[in-house]
């Protein structure tokens, strides 16, 4: 009898959070679509942004997520998979042992610390060395990039431990040395489990809000470098909701659906990926 | 044992609005000031408890609509659609255009203010100062302070996409205090040490030439109700508008309502 109960109300609990996500996906939907068809495509999709004037474009954010979210998968990929190769093919238990913890904790670090980070270090780093405000592509890229390796590093490695010993062996058996069974065999076996991390790393770049918010800029402006400022979809909807009253809010609605939509067609390409490993 | 979970609970019941003291929210701008003078209506009235909350404008407007807050405050007079309150001016409130403080430039025209935030000017060169790129810094779309700004100073010019948008007063304050190039805007009250006020049209937003209406680029702080304010809520009213509370406005860089001609 208690055994039933429990059960009951495991499954009471394991639904709720089934049920909140469908609640969370009903409202910004319910609050966000009505504008979009209310507004036009043609003018949602363009590049005039001004919500108390009808422009409701956010192509350009739409692009400065974008940009924004390749810039840190250009810092975070290489950096993460030199990383995971090295902790799972080249360092002793010890080092391992150290270091993979540590690359976690960065996971801990709250985001508005690497935002502060990068305001007080980065961006007058920048301005200094390349002109332009310092709140920049770059210096969003390189938080992001950072903000996004022990998401890489931590899949990847595990996706690396994965591969059978007996690959290694037959490798070494036929004469190739360690890099070269790296190069050719591990990583083409581990393939899927590297993607998926990389995957779950663009999905918290694109999310990222505080950081971005912080170091970027904010200028609705395409940036016609990686030294001019970028304004992100997640960026508008934090900066503006504070204020927003009627089709404006919608607006930020509808930037979160549009949101929400990227991030669910990234999960589904991680899930599809490691899925079929 | 098992009482102890109700404890939590009876402390959230206990705090619905209206019997745990006074609940404002509402514009960013005005939040700082208003908080000062909670604080010393507080030590007067050590009963009753002032809640000071942001949000925004508009935040406040809607919360005072919907009876979440006591009280609500604006930085900027009400629209068409946001008429049915009641309205309190409490103080009038100055912008200034903040530079770094090492920039050469004393003094900006209207017309100069707008050429740099429309895009139009992207030079300091251009404005008597160094041969620097300019980097405008503004609020972002829906900001009390920056829909005063656009009213009093970009008229009919629209704010450009170039600029750099942040979302409080503070946080402009922090980028023009550490990027020799910035200039944005904030409250007169707001302006520390750390960076330079310019003078408009040749007047510097003083104090005095705010009251006597010489800088003309103020706004109103107002304080919102839904209904006849009554008892703490009335208290804290009264308090903001007697000398004392206005002497705290006024010291903290506001114009207090007393000095403001009515017209």
């Amino acid at each position: 009898m208690k055994d039933k109960i429990a059960e009951k109300i495991l499954l009471f609990i394991a639904l709720s959070a089934i049920l909140s996500l469908a609640l969370i996906t009903f409202f910004i939907f319910q609050q966000g679509i009505p504008l979009i068809f209310k507004a036009g495509l043609a003018n949602f999709f363009s590049l005039k942004w001004a919500p108390t004037r009808a422009g409701f474009g956010i192509l350009s954010m739409i692009i400065g997520s974008l940009m924004v979210t390749v810039g840190a998968l250009a810092v975070g990929v290489p950096f993460g998979l030199a990383g995971a190769i090295f902790l799972a093919e080249f360092s002793s238990k010890t080092i391992q042992k150290t270091l993979k913890p540590i690359i976690e904790l960065l996971a801990g670090i709250p985001s508005v610390v690497y935002g502060f980070i990068g305001i007080v270090i980065l961006v007058p780093f920048i301005r200094n060395t390349f002109g332009g405000p310092g709140f920049s592509v770059l210096a969003a890229s390189i938080i992001l990039g950072i903000m996004i390796l022990p998401t890489i590093v931590s899949i990847s490695y595990d996706a690396l431990l994965a591969v059978p010993t007996t690959y290694r062996e037959g490798s070494y058996a036929v004469g190739a040395t360690k890099w070269q069974t790296v190069v050719m065999l591990l990583i083409p076996a581990a393939r899927s489990g590297i993607v998926a991390g990389i995957i779950l790393g663009m999905g918290r770049a694109i999310g990222e809000t505080m950081a971005v918010i912080m170091i970027a800029g904010n200028a609705l402006k395409i940036p016609g470098s990686i030294f001019d400022s970028v304004r992100t979809l997640t960026s508008t909807i934090a900066l503006e909701l504070g204020y927003a009253a009627g089709d404006h809010r919608a607006a930020l609605f509808a930037c979160g659906s549009i949101l929400f939509l990227i991030i669910i067609v990234l999960n589904i390409f991680a899930i599809r990926i490691t899925g079929r490993k | 044992m098992r009482f102890v979970f109700f404890i939590p609970l009876l402390i959230l019941l206990s705090c619905a609005p209206n019997k745990c003291g006074v609940i404002i929210a509402g514009s960013t701008s005005v939040q700082p000031f208003i908080e000062k003078v909670a604080e010393h209506f507080m030590e007067k009235n050590p009963s009753i408890m002032v809640n000071v909350q942001g949000g925004g404008s508009t935040a406040g407007v809607q919360a005072t609509i919907n009876g979440t807050c006591d009280v609500g405050t604006s930085s900027r007079d009400l629209k068409p659609s946001e008429r049915g309150l009641r309205v309190i001016l409490i103080a009038l409130d100055g912008i200034s255009v903040i530079i770094h403080k090492d920039n050469p430039v004393e003094n900006l025209t209207v017309e100069q203010i707008r050429d740099i935030f429309a895009g139009r000017a992207t030079n300091w060169q251009e404005l008597g100062g160094l041969n620097t790129e300019i980097i405008p810094v503004t609020r972002e779309e829906g900001s009390g302070t920056r829909a005063s700004f656009e009213d009093m100073i970009m008229g009919e010019d629209v704010i450009s996409d170039a600029c750099l948008v942040q979302d409080s007063n503070g946080a402009v304050r922090e980028i023009i205090a550490t990027t020799a190039q910035g200039v944005g805007y904030i409250s007169v009250g707001l302006v520390d040490e750390r960076e330079k006020a310019v003078a408009i049209d040749g007047v510097e937003p003083t104090l005095v030439n705010l009251i006597t209406e010489k800088y003309r680029f103020a706004r109103p702080f107002l304080l919102l109700l839904r209904d006849e304010p009554q008892g703490d809520v009335k208290k804290f009213i009264d308090y903001t508008l007697s000398p004392e509370g206005q002497e705290i406005l006024g010291s903290s860089g506001l114009i207090p309502v007393n000095q403001v001609s009515v017209d």
